[in-house]
């Protein structure tokens, strides 16, 4: 009866974190590859996908911070190109997004708008952290 | 052609994953594993060459782009100036045209975009199966 349950909040989360737009297509991708000989690989890629990017964000929180003369923007977006295909790979739909602006303003040579833009990343990043472990707790009291 | 008919065919194709990302790494060498593929996984383009200095050799070589040490490019132009003739294809999360273009011509067989789905890994044992 308790399992039910579990599998039912695990699922009602699931679908929540598509319709609300966390994640995307590319999770299911990660779904489908998980089975019997890995059994917990969308929670071990997304857990590889959080240690990494907390490496890109201080980068990139150090070079945002830069107060030369000359801003380097393209080292910035540099930094950005590899958060943002880490995202891409687990599925991360809102934070791709946010990359994908930050990337627009670096474009534009707008440090203003590369700050406030990565904060909606940082954000983003958060959020879909505390959802996901969320998420694998409950599919780990499912089993 | 289903990938499960490729696989009856009794061969075992391999793989090098050629990739600065260790989650893309990741995710490619399941995916592979699971169309049957035994692969190998490298961080850069000079580990890649080195591999195939020492007398390695595989079936299908993924190349990334942009890595440290040796970019995709410079990799593919020195595996093929070594006489490497088997197939090397680009993945690349950059979308430019014109950057698809100049890795195409370094030596690629193709250049497709990352991360590889089931689709697109079909589509590359349907090509290793007529070689």
């Amino acid at each position: 009866m308790e399992g039910n349950h579990f599998q039912r909040q695990a699922a009602y989360t699931r679908k929540t974190l598509f319709d609300q737009g966390y994640l995307d297509e590319q999770f299911i991708q990660l779904e489908d590859l998980q089975d019997d000989a890995n059994p917990n690989f969308v929670e071990e890629v997304v857990k590889l996908f959080y240690t990494d990017s907390a490496r890109l964000i201080r980068n990139i929180d150090l070079a945002l911070a830069d107060n030369s003369s000359h801003f380097d923007f393209e080292k910035l977006d540099d930094i950005m190109h590899q958060f943002k295909g880490s995202s891409s790979s687990i599925g991360a739909n809102k934070i791709k997004k946010e990359c994908t602006q930050f990337q627009e303003y670096c474009n534009a040579g707008n440090l203003e708008g590369c700050i406030r833009t990565f904060q909606q990343v940082k954000q983003e990043h958060a959020t879909l952290k505390r959802k996901l472990e969320s998420y694998f707790q409950l599919t780990r009291q499912d089993r | 052609m289903t990938s499960k008919n490729i696989l009856t065919l009794g061969q075992k194709f391999s793989v090098l994953i050629v990739d600065d990302d260790k989650i893309i790494r990741r995710i490619h060498k399941v995916l592979l594993n699971k169309f049957g593929f035994e692969s190998h996984t490298v961080e850069n383009g000079k580990e890649a060459v080195d591999l195939y200095l020492s007398g390695k050799h595989f079936d299908l070589i993924l190349m990334d782009m942009e890595m440290p040490v040796m970019d995709g490019p410079k990799a593919t132009r020195e595996l093929r100036a070594m006489g490497v003739n088997n197939m090397i294809v680009g993945v690349t999360s950059r979308g430019l045209d014109s950057e698809k273009q100049a890795f195409t011509e370094a030596g690629l067989d193709y250049c497709v975009e990352k991360p590889l789905t089931s689709e697109t890994i079909t589509s590359l044992l349907q090509e290793l199966a007529k070689k």
